[in-house]
């Protein structure tokens, strides 16, 4: 669709950035995405990002490494080949439980953390070796860009999303097909 | 006034119905009642100063709250001065030590004392009663010298304004925490781990200050929710109870945490003199044990880990009386075995099964409560509830996260 287009607009500032994306919103558009250096405190529910789902998989990744911990301990300690360490009795996992909690801990902590992660990295597109998706270099230095597509706000031509855009405190701003 | 009401009447009632040598339940369960809230007002005093120490800015507003809750200070020391006092005269034997035969190894005619225990005569020089007293008498004077400093500057921090004030807290936080990281391990075990006096561990003493503190931000936290719903504070808003719930998150999780060093270490290393903590409360209350430990870490694991959960007032409330109630069980745990060498049974029977009587514990517990609630609510209305002129306000009235 040759009509479409995308407006990449630039701050200097996260300050600007913010007010910048209040009064959009306040005027009804609908801005597609922001890119910055560093996450901006209170954007979220500015432009309208859900929250995110990265806690409930932390979670769920930390529960699937408890049960693992719990399995392989009882594999490897009780069922395949019972050690007995300082007495203790080595048939039967509750028993032994206690001596097992740190193991259980440590790998919950493991998988909670590296599940995270990866999960991140791939949503986000960042794992390396993945091409950038950012619009501009500068926005792992010192700028913000704000992303806006008409394809979002058809309630506006192109002139007038780029004048209610000029309106605020812009940097840069460039209008790209799309 | 009622609730101290039914706290006086079964106290009375208890004192009346235990038939315990010298009524050493009945004092057991003063010195629990006594310790419990002491160690939520004194641990509340810490947090006080550990947010000046740290330059806490979302707390400010909430300051007066913490100062009320260690306004109990003074009052909770007495009623362990009266337990100690008393257990120096022997009017009962909580504190075995304190019986004096003990260090002995020979009689005045020259014959060998049956009764000289000799790990206990080793520790003569720290429960000596002059050393064991003049350590009471530090902590009590730092404690209230460090309440009744923070309270006065605070109130003059409302007319004068500034930053000098400010800055003058900010070193007496930091100092009262270097006096307490050292009081709070040596009153738990001079309080409390004495009574148990063969037995020792080096964890005792942070795991009694965890309960204390979980106790605190359960009990500020409740305060708060409270005072909000009264319809004060407004300009506390969902990011500051949700710091509280995070508190009282964190807090549960280091209790759990040191609990559970202490116990797996002496599980696993098995030596007889260092079980027998564990040893009697596995043989009496290993139920109880085991369900206090539960409690206490699963329910806030799983209730507060998420986010939405520590924003819920009415969810917080609920969470928060059920782990207080069982911080009061696990103190209770930590004294009575130590105390009542025997089984603990329904009813208040005779001889060698002591007894538990609900309405007893409940009774004394809501006694006490009412006593702490009184004394908070009556600090609280003397002040301002925000203070006016602290430098971070601001921040805090604009808390957002």
């Amino acid at each position: 669709m040759a009509n479409n287009k995308v407006f990449h607009v630039m701050y200097d500032d996260d300050h600007t950035l913010l007010e910048a994306a209040k009064q959009l919103v306040s005027q009804g558009v609908h801005v597609k995405d922001v890119f910055s250096p560093f996450p901006v405190h209170g954007l979220d529910p500015i432009i309208g990002v859900k929250r995110t789902r990265l806690a409930i998989t932390s979670f769920m990744y930390a529960t699937t490494g408890t049960l693992l911990a719990i399995f392989g301990t009882w594999y490897f300690m009780i069922h395949d080949w019972p050690m007995n360490i300082g007495g203790k009795p080595s048939f039967s996992w509750i028993e032994n439980a206690p001596a097992f909690v740190p193991v259980m801990f440590e790998f919950s902590v493991f998988c909670g953390a590296h599940g995270m992660a990866i999960t991140y990295l791939l949503r986000n597109g960042t794992l390396p070796g993945m091409p950038a998706s950012n619009p501009d270099p500068r926005t792992t230095d010192d700028k913000f860009v704000m992303e806006i597509v008409t394809e979002d706000n058809h309630g506006f031509s192109v002139s007038e999303l780029e004048e209610k855009i000029r309106g605020t405190q812009v940097y840069e701003l460039s209008i790209k097909d799309c | 006034m009622a609730m101290m009401g039914i706290g006086l009447v079964s106290a009375g009632l208890g004192w009346a119905a235990d038939k315990t040598d010298h009524h050493q339940y009945w004092w057991a369960m003063l010195l629990i009642c006594g310790f419990f809230f002491f160690g939520a007002s004194i641990a509340a005093l810490f947090f006080y100063a550990l947010q000046y120490a740290a330059e806490v800015a979302w707390s400010s507003q909430l300051k007066r709250l913490f100062e009320a809750l260690f306004s109990y200070v003074p009052y909770g020391l007495g009623v362990i001065f009266i337990v100690l006092l008393v257990g120096q005269f022997h009017g009962h034997h909580l504190y075995h030590w304190m019986d004096s035969n003990l260090y002995n190894e020979f009689l005045a005619d020259g014959t060998p004392n049956p009764d000289y225990d000799s790990i206990i005569a080793g520790k003569r020089p720290f429960l000596s009663p002059w050393f064991f007293w003049l350590r009471f008498a530090v902590y009590a004077i730092t404690f209230v010298w460090f309440a009744k400093y923070f309270r006065k500057w605070s109130l003059k921090e409302d007319e004068i304004g500034g930053t000098e004030i400010h800055f003058r807290m900010y070193r007496r936080g930091a100092l009262f925490l270097v006096f307490f990281a050292v009081f709070s391990s040596t009153l738990a075990w001079d309080w409390l781990m004495s009574i148990d006096t063969h037995w020792y561990s080096t964890m005792y003493g942070w795991y009694i200050f965890s309960g204390m503190w979980v106790s605190a931000m359960i009990l500020g936290t409740l305060l708060l929710i409270w005072l909000r719903k009264k319809g004060y504070y407004a300009h506390i808003n969902e990011s500051h109870i949700h710091d509280m719930g995070k508190w009282m998150f964190a807090i549960s999780m280091l209790w759990s945490y040191l609990w559970f060093c202490q116990y797996m270490l002496i599980w696993y290393s098995d030596i007889p003199e260092e079980i027998m903590y564990f040893k009697t409360r596995y043989d009496h209350y290993m139920g109880a044990m085991w369900g206090i430990f539960f409690v206490n870490f699963a329910v806030p694991f799983y209730t507060l880990i998420a986010r939405d959960a520590k924003r819920n007032t009415k969810f917080l409330w609920r969470v928060g009386i059920i782990i207080l109630c069982s911080h009061f069980a696990d103190l209770y745990l930590a004294v009575i075995p130590g105390t009542i060498h025997g089984h603990l049974m329904w009813g208040f029977g005779e001889g060698h099964h002591v007894s538990f009587t609900w309405w007893f514990e409940i009774g004394m517990f809501i006694g006490f409560l009412g006593l702490f609630i009184r004394v908070v609510l009556t600090a609280l209305s003397k002040a301002r509830l925000v203070p006016a002129k602290h430098p971070f306000l601001d921040e805090s009235i604009n808390h957002h996260i």
